[in-house]
């Protein structure tokens, strides 16, 4: 029982300094933010819970009927008498269904290549900062000569390279994850300087030394005490990069090069939409895009909002 | 092989092996050229700064040798060389007879580690922000193996006790103390490994004037309690003239003159010893001429030939101006190295000195 109170009391202490931090008071001071981040929350959650949301699995054929085809928004279809919210396509797809399942392919695309990129640029930049000398020269003239591509450009050519390795029957299956890398590999750099520049300001901080001392390894020192003191930054451009990453994997999707048509993510959802734009089924193309702004736009403004909140020199 | 050693040379050694620390000849380089790309397309030689140039040293076990010196003079650069934080261009470091710097002593360093530490300048920036106090002390107990668990809780607590904190103060993070308790910090820190010898770099330079006073008083207690050794940098003659046994006179990387504490402030030896010890401000002298130094300490890439203090000094001759003295035992115990000090023409004040 005891225990019980001291973690129920400690718990709440720990909720309502959440609530009252620096953090939580510009959140509830800007309500662009606020708005931003239920958009952002509420297309996630959709994408997560789709299964449960959606009214049909737009991807299993036995639930499709050819005859649904090109119904309208909100109207019911003369030969079925089904309605659907947001229309539905070619093949009597749902349009709502699709963009749920299309956002879960986007969402899950973007998080990894973000996470990816995340851990290689952090790892090279701690590594380019601290031990510095040959590795940092290395490493940051290899991010040098990247930055001279435009992002979609390296992402298309790893996507194309990593294509070329995998044998045919699994290509398709592989798709996405060769496309986490693709949009990963590409987005590395930024972590990389930012990282590094912070690191090489910590490394000449006297706790550091304070470690050398006790003859902790630089691996340790690097994890264990710069790490947690570079992590800001890194926050600010995970949340930028996420919008960047998502929009990355519709550009690539909407050139085909992307995720396979069985498994359409919303690029791919705008790709056959545009098909259909001048003969008139426009809801085909403009929901999913619609979904893919709001979600690119949301994320990025509260990537925006982050990088001001934690900037000290703002505050 | 060699035969049994005479007895007066193992009474020698003997002596000697009560130096925590032996400094032999250190002298640390730094490389300040352009970038090599820089320097080929410019035709720059390279340009070479030497911070430390051949000091040699001893401390006895629990005395307090303070290095003193203006900024520039390889103070700091001397205590990172000691602590095996950067690596000495020459010459040798041993601490109770071992060579820290020898590669072949690397097995013997983990434990050797244990035995020194150091206290830092800046107590703002000494300290992990991102950890709490109690992991930061609690750090060098996990790391060498000293306690586990619950030991390391009570050690820890221990250890702020004995820096006069309290033990709950352990919770908290750096940023919620003051720098006089941040310094606190880092030498219940220092203290956790049990160590024989410190090495301390200004580590009351960054805190208020009221504030020093109590942490020196901690640090000569916990001297008499805990028998440290401590190696004490400063560019402040009153911190070390209270802390201090025997002082050490850098000049551009070069010891002037190492005598005990109180000797050197009745009678400093070398010119600059004695101007230094005159800039002391002191309600007794008020009234008497000073002699102050003129000109600025030179730029280490390009040191003055001979005594590198000459074109500052009162008494420099043409022999200063060619050759490089050396240290020499005056008979009151203090090493000076000053051709003039070694000859005799040191030491007459210049008339209209000392007359007001």
């Amino acid at each position: 029982m005891d225990v019980r109170e001291k973690l129920v009391q400690r718990l709440s202490r720990r909720i309502y300094a959440g609530w009252d931090s620096d953090l939580a008071h510009s959140f509830r001071s800007s309500p662009v933010t606020i708005i931003a981040a239920l958009v952002a929350l509420t297309i996630i959650l959709a994408a997560i819970f789709a299964p449960w949301i959606a009214p049909q699995n737009p991807f299993d054929p036995r639930q499709l009927n050819l005859m649904d085809g090109f119904t309208p928004p909100g109207q019911e279809n003369p030969f079925t008498g089904n309605t659907f919210l947001l229309g539905s396509d070619g093949q009597g797809r749902d349009v709502f269904s699709a963009i749920l399942y299309g956002a879960r392919v986007s969402l899950f695309v973007g998080f990894f290549a973000v996470l990816f990129s995340l851990v290689l640029g952090v790892t090279l930049g701690l590594i380019a900062g601290y031990v510095g000398g040959r590795a940092d020269a290395v490493i940051m003239r290899i991010a040098d000569v990247q930055l001279t591509f435009p992002v979609i450009l390296v992402a298309l050519l790893i996507f194309g390279v990593a294509r070329g390795f995998l044998p045919p029957q699994h290509r398709e299956a592989m798709a996405v994850y060769v496309l986490i890398v693709a949009i990963g590999l590409s987005d590395w750099v930024q972590y990389a300087r930012t990282v590094r520049g912070a690191t090489m300001v910590q490394k000449s901080r006297e706790y550091v030394a304070a470690a050398r001392l006790i003859g902790r390894s630089p691996f340790a020192i690097m994890s264990r005490h710069v790490l947690p003191n570079v992590t800001e930054p890194i926050l600010v451009i995970a949340t930028i990069s996420l919008a960047l990453a998502i929009i990355a994997e519709a550009t690539l999707s909407f050139l085909g090069v992307g995720v396979p048509p069985t498994q359409p993510s919303l690029g791919t959802l705008i790709r056959f939409g545009q098909g259909f734009l001048f003969s008139g089924e426009w809801w085909i193309l403009l929901f999913p895009s619609l979904t893919l702004l709001a979600l690119a736009l949301s994320v990025n403004l509260l990537g925006d909002w982050l990088r001001e909140a934690l900037n000290p020199r703002l505050r | 092989m060699v035969g049994p050693a005479p007895a007066d040379l193992v009474a020698r050694r003997e002596a000697a092996s009560d130096s925590v620390v032996e400094v032999r000849g250190l002298v640390r380089d730094f490389d300040v050229s352009a970038s090599w790309l820089h320097r080929t397309l410019s035709g720059e030689p390279r340009r070479v700064v030497k911070a430390v140039g051949g000091v040699s040293f001893d401390i006895r076990r629990g005395e307090t040798l303070a290095l003193v010196g203006e900024s520039g003079s390889g103070k700091s650069t001397i205590a990172k060389m000691v602590v095996g934080l950067l690596p000495p261009t020459a010459g040798s470091i041993r601490i109770d007879g071992t060579d820290i710097w020898d590669p072949a002593n690397a097995p013997k360093l983990r434990d050797l580690r244990r035995r020194f530490q150091m206290i830092f300048q800046d107590p703002f920036a000494s300290l992990n922000p991102r950890w709490r106090v109690r992991d930061i002390i609690a750090e060098p107990l996990d790391v060498f193996g000293i306690t586990r668990g619950r030991a390391t809780r009570d050690r820890v607590g221990e250890l702020l006790t004995t820096v006069k904190l309290t033990p709950e103060d352990g919770e908290k993070y750096p940023h919620q103390f003051s720098g006089g308790q941040r310094q606190r910090i880092c030498i219940a820190r220092a203290l956790a490994s049990e160590p024989e010898f410190l090495v301390c770099d200004e580590p009351t330079s960054a805190l208020d004037v009221s504030v020093q006073a109590q942490i020196l008083n901690l640090m000569r207690d916990l001297q008499d309690r805990l028998g440290l050794t401590y190696l004490f940098i400063s560019h402040n003659l009153a911190v070390v003239r209270h802390m201090a046994d025997r002082i050490g006179v850098l000049y551009l990387g070069g010891l002037a003159e190492v005598a005990p504490a109180k000797a050197m402030f009745r009678d400093p030896r070398h010119p600059y010893t004695r101007s230094l010890i005159d800039a002391i401000p002191d309600i007794d002298m008020t009234g008497r001429e000073r002699t102050p130094i003129t000109g600025e300490i030179p730029n280490p890439l390009d040191p003055p030939p001979g005594c590198t203090f000459h074109p500052r000094c009162p008494f420099a001759r043409e022999r200063c101006r060619r050759e490089v003295p050396r240290a020499f035992a005056e008979a009151s115990g203090a090493l000076v190295a000053c051709h003039g000090v070694e000859e005799g023409w040191v030491g007459q004040a210049p008339a209209g000195q000392k007359a007001v």
